[in-house]
């Protein structure tokens, strides 16, 4: 539940995903929810200046500088996917 | 294709140019967009200028562009945008992006009715070229029209 951000991120990295073929469900979520439902999470897309706020929780945590590369989503998922 | 966004930026939302020289500033001209178009109060603007404060400049979200909006709450009046382009760039403390030229400022009635505004806008600001032309624009119409 994000409405900003956390929309963009999620509609990039599903088509990051279709892209890769790779099936996964994406959630936007602003930071308070991302506190509660981040723990069940595999990997955690944000940007660099939220990461302090996530850090702890057990998925990877991927900063995205730029939320409308899709190269950039491409190639740091594919590394976490790895 | 980006007629969605044409009319979520309603008549009183759309400042060029504007001569802002604080972060702070921006973030208002983005909120006072959304006051006069009716879309938002004054709260909403300052949830905002809150908002950064607390989380930094998460905001900045490509190079250039300032993505400014709070939670859905009483102080969103219907969804909609506000857009502000800036006379000289200004750095909001963001090291992959600064400094901004353009921020869209968002309010929405709640998570999920607005997807279809949020799919036009990432169209909109991957477009590169787009982008430029709306920071080059110096008048209304040249912006409806690159939104037409």
């Amino acid at each position: 539940m994000g409405i900003g951000t956390s929309v963009l991120l999620k509609m990039n990295a599903e088509k990051v995903l279709d892209m890769l073929a790779i099936e996964a469900e994406v959630q936007a979520a602003d930071i308070s929810i991302a506190k509660i439902d981040g723990p069940t999470a595999d990997i955690i897309l944000t940007t660099p200046e939220l990461v302090y706020q996530l850090e702890g929780m057990p998925g990877k945590i991927i900063a995205i500088d730029h939320v409308f590369d899709l190269v950039e989503i491409r190639e740091k998922l594919s590394a976490a996917l790895s | 294709m980006f007629e969605v966004l044409n009319q979520a930026l309603a008549e009183g939302s759309i400042t060029l140019r504007a001569p802002a020289t604080s972060w702070r500033e921006a973030l208002e001209l983005a909120g006072r967009g959304l006051e006069n178009s009716h879309r938002a109060t004054s709260q909403y603007t300052e949830a905002m200028v809150q908002a950064f404060e607390e989380l930094g400049p998460y905001m900045v979200i490509a190079p250039g562009i300032a993505l400014a909006h709070a939670r859905p709450s009483e102080a969103v009046l219907s969804t909609g945008l506000s857009l502000v382009t800036l006379s000289s760039p200004i750095p909001f403390g963001n090291t992959a992006n600064d400094p901004v030229s353009l921020v869209i400022g968002l309010c929405a009635v709640d998570h999920d009715s607005h997807i279809d505004l949020m799919a036009a806008l990432s169209d909109l600001l991957m477009d590169v070229m787009k982008v430029n032309m709306l920071l080059q624009a110096e008048n209304l119409e040249q912006v409806r029209t690159l939104l037409r």
